[in-house]
């Protein structure tokens, strides 16, 4: 009987004391898969210097986050898009007011098997690889093999961003979609491994998760600009035409615990982390920064295998 | 005293019964509410058979004709695969193996009902998909073919459990009898003991194939996930339960791609309730 009362008492203090954590030291981070890493790495870093808060940080798709902080299950919601318009009515029918906050850039690379002849596109011709009109590489100069096309599945806020921005051109009545026959995979890692395998491959994702086991292609706006590699200086400078900001969404603006993580987010350690991250910083990093600005840091990345096991894990674990 | 001690434990036991049957009921209730509300937007036969799947475009294509076919095709491929492997690797254990091989060989597919289907499909995803790619020299490995075979691996520790069952279940004198008519091992085998127990083995059969319809993650790691209509099993596709793996996370409670997700839920519970109620139909023909 005592052992029994004791077992309870101890179940008891140990749900009191998650549950008192909960609400006053723990920050629920949830969404893009891309910026997990981004993510992860900040709550390394704030939780050694802030030991007495907890900040927790799952993947999952840009999408997922945003429809879990509209129904309140998080309280930063990780995107790599920005929120639609039925997202923010659908917030508010639930009080809930998204707030906006960029914290990074990143270049959306285009990458081929190193073995691929072809090393530059424009807009317009992956456009059209991807919907599915180009459909053998012979057709861009290339071996005579059929296209692979890999995307991400439609919760990822890269998958979206592509849409929007490369296949639709930004115009809100083009009804372009990908090929059906367009391969969904559930991770940019697993694009990244797919492609590393798959000569007759193409695939999209942040530049983070470039590695020499693919090739990144040089794309032009047009073919009268000029071709531009996805690489730090480029995208800060604009002048390569896949980049996309990364944001955080709050509900109203950041307060307390959240607005504390944020304001680390943003500040010149966070901002260097985003460095460390591969992706790029929305100031101009500091002068002892300027290493990584160098044009060949596309190659010298942490080879993606490396990530592999963490983000399968992630992934798995990310609720699906 | 005893007399109400057992009336209380009587109603419990009761409670707990009907509870399960209950917890059934809400369930399906509720697919039901949240499935049917999408056929306001689209019509059942262009849901059923449309053969575009956009479902976060504006406005949303939702034809789910490519993923009940990639189901199918993945299930039977899986099916044709792994119902040979099993029935007779079932006849193996069940009459012709000695005692101790049989223990092993019985833990052996234990085991392999033990591995969880994600395991599998990484292993899949790292092993099979490549070798699927270069031996049919296919522009990629993630084909309806890599996915029937990881799920005929998922499918075979149920077939060969419950048709052991059913063969070993049948009376020995039949097969006493069989061998004293002087037939061979192999006749009465063939003859005698696979006939008595063809229905518990179809039995098996139905019930393995459910679990590999239902099966989700293995298949979403290696089947490609393109919604195309399937020309052959070489290629890529998108099975049902895939769909709502992959994109549940983004629907918005309430939004046209949220209830189509759920109609997909009602399709897949009335493909599965049909493969169960047929099992069990054999079953009880049995006895």
């Amino acid at each position: 009987m005592m052992k029994k009362l004791y077992l309870i008492t101890v179940t008891l203090l140990a749900a009191a004391a998650v549950f008192a954590g909960r609400d006053k030291n723990l920050v629920q981070i949830k969404g893009s898969d891309t910026m997990v890493n981004l993510g992860q790495a900040w709550a390394e870093k704030y939780m050694e210097q802030n030991t007495t808060d907890f900040i927790s940080v799952t993947g999952g798709g840009s999408g997922t986050g945003l429809s879990s902080l509209i129904s309140g299950t998080c309280d930063i919601a990780m995107s790599s898009r920005n929120i639609k318009n039925k997202e923010i009515e659908l917030a508010k029918k639930k009080g809930i007011n998204p707030y906006e906050i960029k914290v990074a850039l990143d270049g959306l690379a285009v990458v081929v098997h190193p073995k691929n002849p072809v090393s530059k596109l424009t807009l317009d011709q992956l456009a059209d690889i991807f919907t599915g009109k180009i459909t053998n590489w012979k057709q861009l100069g290339g071996s005579d093999s059929q296209i692979v096309i890999l995307s991400r599945e439609v919760n990822s806020g890269t998958h979206v961003y592509f849409k929007e921005h490369v296949l639709r051109r930004n115009d809100p009545a083009s009804t372009a979609e990908f090929a059906p026959s367009a391969l969904m995979l559930s991770s940019s890692q697993a694009i990244a491994d797919e492609v590393a395998g798959n000569p007759a491959a193409i695939g999209f994702y942040g530049m983070g998760y470039i590695s020499n086991k693919q090739k990144a292609l040089s794309i032009a706006k047009d073919p009268n600009s000029e071709f531009e590699v996805p690489t730090i200086e480029n995208v800060i400078s604009g002048k390569y035409p896949i980049s996309r900001p990364l944001l955080l969404y709050t509900n109203g603006e950041p307060q307390g615990l959240v607005k504390k993580f944020v304001d680390y987010a943003l500040s010149k350690e966070g901002q260097d982390i985003v460095v460390k991250t591969d992706f790029v910083p929305i100031t101009k990093p500091p002068h002892q920064n300027a290493m990584s600005l160098e044009p060949n840091v596309v190659t010298e990345y942490i080879p993606a295998s490396k990530k592999l096991w963490t983000k399968h894990i992630q992934f798995w674990c990310g609720g699906k | 005293m005893r007399k109400f001690k057992e009336f209380i434990i009587e109603k419990l036991i009761l409670i707990c019964g009907l509870a399960c049957i209950f917890f059934v009921v809400l369930i399906f209730l509720f697919l039901l509410k949240e499935g049917l509300a999408v056929f306001k937007i689209e019509t059942p036969i262009k849901f059923l058979f449309g053969s575009k799947w956009y479902p976060i475009s504006e406005p949303p294509q939702l034809g789910i004709l490519p993923l009940i076919l990639g189901s199918l095709l993945v299930t039977f491929g899986a099916a044709v695969i792994s119902v040979p492997i099993g029935v007779a690797c079932a006849i193996y254990i069940a009459e012709v193996a000695p005692t101790k091989l049989k223990e092993i060989l019985k833990a052996g597919i234990e085991l392999l009902a033990a591995i969880p289907s994600v395991v599998l499909g990484f292993i899949g995803m790292v092993t099979l998909v490549p070798w699927v790619k270069n031996i049919f020299h296919l522009p990629t490995g993630l084909t309806a073919l890599s996915g029937s075979i990881m799920l005929a691996f998922m499918a075979m520790p149920t077939i060969v459990s419950i048709a052991e069952d059913a063969l070993y279940s049948v009376p020995k004198s039949y097969k006493e009898g069989a061998l004293a008519l002087g037939a061979t091992r192999w006749q009465a085998i063939w003859r005698v003991i696979l006939p008595a127990a063809s229905s518990g083995i179809l039995a098996a059969v139905m019930l393995g194939i459910g679990r590999v319809i239902g099966e989700t993650m293995a298949v979403m790691m290696i089947t490609g996930n393109a919604a195309v209509l399937p020309h052959s099993i070489l290629q890529p596709v998108r099975t049902l339960t895939a769909t709502i793996a992959a994109e549940m996370g983004e629907a918005v409670v309430g939004s046209e791609h949220y209830f189509a997700l759920f109609a997909i839920g009602i399709v897949l519970f009335v493909i599965s309730f049909a493969i169960n109620v047929t099992a069990d139909i054999f079953l009880h023909k049995r006895k």
